[in-house]
């Protein structure tokens, strides 16, 4: 290792360690954690690597303090993440809120576990989907991305950071336990070829009291402290100078309304989508590892000459309903896949269901991915 | 055969990750291969089950899971009953002679090496019984070459195991 | 003729048109501290950034103070400061908070970063009940008395804050009331200063919630009540435990010199460089 910031090169890697890379790649100086399997190789290696570019991992209390730390580091300008599982997550949760309150860029790796509770820490399942979108109090828009490989550890991380950089939010990583321990060939580019982005701020020397600094749908420059914007930054109810107000309810639904559509909005640039399901009658939908089953299933049910195709969701949230919705436009039938009981199976049927049967077809155990015979089995059966 | 499934069972310390960790890097960096590798372990302590699995395969490895090994290494006797139903019919079942006592006649061949003890005679470290089985595996089956495998524990195994990793490797080549 | 303003008022945002205290609220005193402490070591709240988190005390910069100031979470004001910090080592970084926030909820990152001695200054504001949500008990609320969660009075022990804060390993850790003024300013000046974790405990009346329900009394009641039960370190340390169980120890606790994480941290990133060099 060279200590450069970019380790451009060609190795195979762990995708927990990818993710540290792609952070890096990203531009992250602050990194805060606290310490819980499957996500301690992504921390122990920003622990090793942060400082080397002189950058820093803490490692907290608390996974509370973590967040806290994350969203006051970038306050204080530094782009900033935290790594966890959904144990920690759930600790998280009321300061990611508050992060989406007062629109604070700072990028959040779930490497889920098995769960409920303490679950199998070691195994990987697809359990906290809906969490990273629910998991707070109140109405709100998150940004999730779902890689399935070790390379996309890296270039997820790298497009999770520019996202959260140009919309002013979290955005979560939703790796599982068997993609961050995955390793695979990951190739790190020239730093020039790796796009990175910084948040909007105000021009210097603008008058701080003329500054609107929050409440933008196209997202307003953020007062970072230090640079004299007198930012006065509250997750209570507040307008677009950042001034609170606890009484009037159509400032509570502005504030709500803003927060949201500033995401909605921009849903479409948000949204990744994998498409392969030209001419297909059969289509399977599925991110993640999953996906990974599902290709290798629709590839072998093509071969036998059923119409099947595929449709991977990179981006979950926003949830890319009008995608769903125009593919099962063309589809007789859609098959859901997760590693899980099906948690955005009712999203994805509420946008299919009127054009096309929905089904969901689980793992033979959850934790592992579903297996291509299986998937296929259930391809020949929708198809006669 | 363009997609080959390597699953290794052991327990935490045997090197099981490492052995997997060693295909995969010969297979990607130095061979031109495509190469998956997982593991699962449970975490509270060393000792415990752990398991790589390794797909090598021409192609970009779509499935990245084992679902029926063309190869089975059991380092530990408790692979047996856990895995040793799943091997593909006609497959290859490499065993830790030492350690591993109950591997049944099947619709498998049994590759069978006294890793455990060369290592211990001969290098003086039983940790290096998984080269020992790797080197077999290799002549064996001519998975991967030998120029790349060296390579891969080159890059892969600290500076100063290196030598020993590299002759425990060698001696499991020269097996048979 | 000029119109006469206050000293003080250009450390005050514009938009804000009036407090949020109660009438006799010692939050008040606490404020001019503060802020007199600033003028008088000649800085300018850009010199600052200021957290609080949920409560009365919490009001005191937010929105008051026109300067950086980030309104956090119940109890986690400590821990966002961290992160302020680090990626601001060279800004004061100062949370004002209540008791309940700081020590109930949020005790652990009170400790933990009194241990790291990270320099930021805290000012606990410990009033010993909770104000904003009608008068529950605290961790600060003497045995016995009756609030709205104990109308059978509290069961439990309390704790001695700065004792707490001494114990976990600040390098400054000082005490006052609201009727010690100008002992508070000072103490504040030398905790802006102090490079390390500077922990203030101030005892603050809440006449409207504390007061009135436990009969101590009006706001003069309550200063007055404060000014009884305080004593010096030097004094205290004449008395039994059993003696000092009513009063409230008041001065600058401990001041002293230790190792600062921001400066451990430096080093590290010096040595991680180093490494790969």
């Amino acid at each position: 290792m060279n200590g450069k910031r970019v380790q451009t090169g060609r190795y195979f890697m762990m995708g927990n360690v990818a993710c540290a890379e792609g952070a890096l790649a990203a531009g992250c100086e602050f990194s805060a954690g606290y310490p819980i399997t499957p996500a301690t190789e992504v921390a122990n290696r920003l622990a090793e690597r942060l400082p080397q570019v002189g950058g820093a991992f803490f490692q907290m209390e608390d996974e509370i303090s973590a967040i806290a730390a994350v969203v006051g580091a970038s306050w204080a300008g530094k782009k900033s993440m935290t790594v966890t599982s959904g144990p920690g997550i759930s600790l998280m949760l009321e300061n990611i809120g508050f992060a989406i309150g007062v629109e604070t860029p700072c990028v959040i790796v779930n490497v889920q576990r098995g769960a409920p509770t303490t679950g199998m820490p070691t195994v990987g399942v697809q359990g906290d989907m809906v969490q990273a979108k629910r998991g707070s109090h109140g109405d709100y828009e998150i940004i999730a991305l779902c890689p399935s490989s070790p390379q996309e550890m890296f270039d997820h991380t790298v497009i999770a950071f520019n996202y959260a950089e140009r919309y002013r939010t979290p955005v979560f990583i939703l790796s599982d336990a068997f993609v961050g321990h995955m390793r695979e060939e990951v190739v790190i580019p020239e730093p020039e070829k790796i796009k990175t982005e910084y948040r909007k701020i105000p021009e210097p020397g603008t008058d701080p009291q003329k500054i609107k600094g929050f409440l933008d749908e196209d997202v307003a420059p953020m007062p970072i402290f230090g640079r004299g914007f007198k930012a006065h930054v509250t997750s209570s109810c507040h307008d677009e100078y950042g001034k609170r107000n606890l009484i009037d309810i159509s400032a509570l639904d502005n504030f709500i309304r803003k927060l949201s559509n500033k995401i909605l909005k921009h849903k479409e640039e948000i949204t990744l989508i994998e498409r392969d399901y030209e001419g297909a009658e059969i289509v399977l939908v599925s991110y993640g590892a999953v996906a990974r089953a599902a290709a290798m299933a629709a590839a072998q049910g093509r071969k036998e000459g059923i119409p099947v195709g595929t449709l991977r969701l990179i981006t979950v949230w926003p949830f890319p309903g009008e995608e769903i919705e125009k593919m099962a436009r063309g589809a007789k039938h859609v098959i859901v896949l997760e590693n899980n009981l099906g948690q955005i199976y009712p999203y994805i049927k509420a946008e299919a269901a009127h054009d096309a049967e929905v089904s969901f077809l689980p793992p033979r155990l959850v934790g592992e991915i579903q297996d291509p015979e299986d998937i296929l089995r259930k391809i020949r059966e929708v198809s006669k | 055969m363009s997609r080959t499934e390597i699953l290794i069972g052991g327990v935490g310390g045997q090197g099981v990750v490492l052995s997997g960790i060693l295909l995969g890097t010969a297979a990607t960096l130095f061979e031109g291969k495509q190469a998956v590798q997982t593991q699962s372990y449970s975490s509270e302590l060393r000792g415990g089950s752990a398991r790589a699995e390794v797909i090598i395969s021409e192609e970009p490895v779509s499935d990245p899971q084992v679902r029926r090994p063309d190869i089975l290494i059991a380092l530990a006797e408790e692979a047996i009953p856990r895995y040793v139903e799943r091997i593909r019919s006609k497959g290859l079942l490499v065993i830790d002679s030492d350690l591993v006592k109950g591997a049944k006649p099947g619709d498998y061949e049994i590759l069978s090496i006294p890793a455990t003890s060369i290592a211990d005679k001969e290098m003086g470290n039983i940790v290096v019984a998984n080269l020992i089985i790797l080197g077999a595996l290799l002549k064996k089956t001519g998975l991967l070459s030998v120029e790349s495998m060296e390579k891969a524990i080159e890059v892969s195994v600290p500076k100063k195991a290196t030598a020993m990793n590299l002759k425990a490797f060698r001696r499991g080549l020269g097996l048979f | 003729m000029s119109e006469l303003v206050h000293p003080l008022h250009r450390f005050i945002r514009p938009s804000v048109k009036y407090s949020t205290f109660c009438p006799g609220c010692g939050d008040g005193t606490v404020t001019q501290a503060i802020l007199r402490a600033i003028d008088g070591l000649g800085m300018n709240l850009d010199d600052f950034v200021f957290v609080s988190g949920i409560g009365c005390a919490a009001w005191i910069p937010s929105p008051f103070f026109n300067a950086d100031v980030l309104h956090t979470t119940h109890g986690r004001p400590i821990a966002f400061a961290f992160g302020i910090k680090m990626g601001l080592p060279d800004k004061k970084v100062m949370v004002v908070s209540g008791d309940g926030d700081l020590v109930a909820i949020g005790g652990n990152h009170l400790i933990q970063n009194a241990r790291r001695n990270i320099e930021m200054v805290v000012l606990c504001i410990n009033n010993g009940i909770y104000g904003m949500t009608g008068g529950q008990a605290a961790p600060t609320t003497p045995m016995g008395i009756r609030t709205t969660t104990t109308p059978y009075g509290t069961v439990e022990n309390i704790f001695n804050i700065s004792r707490l804060v001494m114990a976990a390993g600040a390098s400054f850790v000082a005490c006052w009331t609201a009727a010690h003024p100008k002992q508070l300013t000072n103490s504040i000046k030398k905790a802006i200063q102090k490079k390390g974790f500077a922990f203030i405990e101030v005892f603050s009346q809440c006449p409207i919630q504390f007061g009135r329900k436990t009969g101590v009394g009006s706001a003069v009641q309550m200063l007055e009540d404060y000014k009884k039960r305080s004593i010096s370190p030097k004094e205290a340390a004449k008395l039994s435990e059993e003696e000092l169980k009513d009063r409230i120890v008041v001065g600058e606790l401990v001041d002293l010199e230790k190792p600062e994480m921001l400066e451990e941290v430096k080093k590290m990133k010096n040595k991680a460089r180093g490494e790969v060099e």
